[in-house]
């Protein structure tokens, strides 16, 4: 088990509508908050390699691993501006995306 | 009856713009149906993304943050009130209900799905519009000055040429896989109102000694990373040899571009490194070598399309109207308007009206369909069902009688589109950032209405004058900070959102790059920045001086020496 600096959670782009999602126990979820958490550097690759698969299939499209920070309600965070922002939708309009959904 | 008599308006036939012919309409339609094709084949899994991106680019869609983004294309800004009713539409089914008009002329939805970007196409089609090369390394949408065929100063209304270009250069064959994006702007006018100083080619239409219109080539300007004003490549070209020369122009780009290096590809870059000099060369060597039949021009033809610009049927009306006088006097407000968001225009008893899309603390360039819905009315009401898209993200009526100046703010003012404050401090030209694009290092928009919301005050702004603030949220500069009197840049410092402010830009004839100020300030302390910039221009300009002609005769430093003891040491600033 080698570690991460942080752990780390899979993000992409829904294909047929762009909407983000985020890689989850099972299959992509639309919510963060169920978004699986890799802990160690084989857990993200793991990760990683489920989603080249996911592009593959073309249910995905833009994958990658971000960063994040687990709170203590287990809650996955990512730690760098943009992708808080993926998280929710545009700032300036906290009506449209995932924010107005209540989903972040 | 008169011809602004609304029962005589005639939605997509407006008088003074372009119609597609039998080939511009079947060109479109078979691009969608292509298109449709390849969204299925993408869908179904037969095209990967790699295959797919290539194709999804050419027809102005993007991926980006949220959500899909399509770019859809305004040729010269010009557009119909049809039109403009169909851009309402398409938001409201397809989209969340508004659109963002861009700096090149465009309008962008930002939440399409794949699946409905072929409907979405064959909607726009039905009124004579595309995404065709809003992306992709291709000539990008022409654009021209918002004010053509209308402003006083004009030699000639530049918009037949822009569509003469815009024919040449779609789907032309050798030019759809360039180095980079080229983006070509057109002005008839003695003002730049495009700003061609700063495109890979920029024409100005200018008249020889006997007197024929010709038009002075200019290359090599641009912003991004590398931010150049361009050079003249040739002062005179005639209107016969324009698209043969421009033809040896991209020629040598798309020969001679670096391919290597994708910050290093546009032209400006080559101009840079070869000097303005090998590269006129070169193109008149292309210029006097190759078999002009193919572009030999056809007077008839730019006759033909010159003739869908002809001027609307104006009355006959005194130079100043009685009515509007009076009004402006008992309706302080409308006279606000009047004042700064009306422009002179070339027929008399006729005003060239600016319906700005910068609210107070509202985000630039966004429209909800309601007011794309009351612009289209508006336009029919009171200006021959026409409007333009200004590079400034906002919306012109070009053809309204100062009789009518008083009913047409009205009508705006009910629908949150009577800001008076065109060219103020507020009308400030914003990218959407890292809001929305993928590309952005930070937000853009919220540090627009920050400053809007500190310079709120309408009256103190018509004291500051005349003041063009634009902000990118990243270096590609699609806000063109590099040009604004004072120019702001998002960048990511230590992992926070930083903002870079230059001083000093121009995007007219006298175009300069803006200068930095010094280090990076955060988001909360860019209005203060900007009003301490501000309060020491105010302190330091002559009577009659605009931002950009203080900061001139009293330089840079001065600037700089007054912000830098604001901060302890001047590390903020």
């Amino acid at each position: 088990m080698t570690a991460l600096k942080h752990p780390q959670i899979l993000l992409a782009s829904d294909l047929a509508d762009g909407e983000v999602v985020f890689l989850g126990a099972e299959s992509w979820e639309r919510d963060h908050r169920r978004a699986r958490v890799a802990r160690d550097k084989e857990e993200a690759a793991a990760l990683e390699g489920f989603g080249k698969a996911e592009i593959a299939k073309n249910r995905v499209v833009d994958v990658y691993l971000a960063d994040v920070d687990v709170g203590a309600d287990g809650v996955p965070t990512p730690l760098h501006y943009r992708e808080k922002m993926r998280l929710k939708g545009p700032s300036v309009r906290p009506d449209l995306g995932k924010q107005a959904k209540g989903g972040a | 009856m008169t011809a602004h008599d609304p029962s005589l308006a005639r939605p997509n036939t407006p008088v003074t713009t372009y119609r597609y012919d039998e080939f511009d309409a079947a060109f479109v339609r078979e691009r969608v149906a292509e298109f449709r094709e390849q969204v299925r084949r993408r869908l179904e899994g037969s095209l990967t993304e790699e295959e797919f991106r290539p194709f999804r680019l050419m027809n102005g869609l993007y991926l980006q943050l949220h959500a899909y983004m399509l770019r859809v294309a305004i040729p010269y800004g010009t557009l119909t009130a049809r039109q403009m009713r169909r851009l309402a539409d398409i938001a409201d089914k397809y989209d969340r209900g508004y659109g963002h008009f861009t700096t090149r002329q465009n309008l962008q939805y930002n939440w399409p799905k794949l699946i409905d970007t072929p409907d979405i196409l064959e909607a726009l089609a039905e009124v004579e519009m595309h995404a065709i090369q809003t992306s992709g390394n291709c000539i990008r949408n022409v654009t021209a000055d918002h004010f053509s065929g209308v402003a006083p100063d004009e030699i000639e209304d530049p918009r037949a040429t822009a569509e003469f270009l815009r024919q040449w250069s779609s789907a032309h064959p050798e030019f759809s896989f360039l180095p980079r994006k080229f983006k070509i702007a057109v002005t008839g006018a003695e003002h730049d109102r495009a700003a061609i100083m700063v495109h890979d080619v920029g024409l100005r239409i200018v008249k020889n000694a006997a007197g024929e219109v010709g038009y002075q080539v200019v290359i090599g300007g641009g912003l991004g990373r590398t931010p150049f004003v361009g050079k003249v490549l040739r002062d005179y070209v005639p209107r016969a040899d324009l698209l043969a020369y421009l033809e040896a122009v991209m020629r040598v780009y798309n020969r001679f571009g670096r391919r290597d290096n994708k910050y290093k590809a546009r032209i400006k870059i080559l101009v840079h490194e070869k000097g303005i000099e090998e590269v006129r060369a070169a193109v008149e060597a292309e210029f006097a070598a190759m078999d002009r039949s193919a572009f030999s021009y056809d007077p008839a033809e730019f006759e033909r399309i010159a003739g869908f610009f002809t001027p609307p049927p104006y009355e006959a009306l005194p130079a100043e109207s009685a009515k509007l006088r009076a009004e402006r006097v008992t309706h302080p407000a409308f006279g606000n308007f009047a004042e700064v968001n009306a422009a002179p225009h070339r027929v008399p008893g006729y005003a060239i009206v600016t319906v700005s899309l910068k609210p107070i603390g509202g985000i630039p360039g966004d429209a909800t369909s309601q007011q794309m819905r009351v612009l289209a009315e508006a336009s029919e009401r009171f200006g021959f069902g026409e409007l333009r898209i200004s590079h400034e993200q906002n919306v012109i009526l070009p053809h309204v009688k100062q009789d009518d100046l008083f009913d047409l703010w009205k009508l705006l003012d009910g629908a949150g589109l009577a800001t008076a404050n065109a060219g103020l401090v507020s009308d400030i030209i914003s990218c959407p950032g890292l809001d929305y694009c993928a590309l952005a290092t930070a937000r853009s928009i919220p540090i627009a209405q920050a400053i809007s919301k500190r310079f709120s005050d309408l009256s103190r702004q018509r004291r500051i004058g005349k003041l063009g603030i634009k902000i990118s949220g990243c270096i590609n500069a699609c806000g063109h900070h590099h040009v604004g009197a004072i120019g702001i840049l998002g960048l990511e410092k230590k992992g926070q959102e930083s903002y870079q402010i230059t001083l000093g830009g121009d995007p007219t004839f006298s175009a300069s790059i803006g200068e930095i100020l010094g280090p990076g300030v955060t988001a909360e302390q860019v209005p203060d920045v900007i009003e301490h910039i501000v309060d020491f221009y105010l302190a330091e300009r002559q009577e009659g001086e605009t931002f950009i002609e203080t900061w001139r005769r009293i330089g840079h430093a001065r600037f700089k020496d007054v912000l830098r003891r604001e901060g302890e040491d001047g590390a903020d600033i």
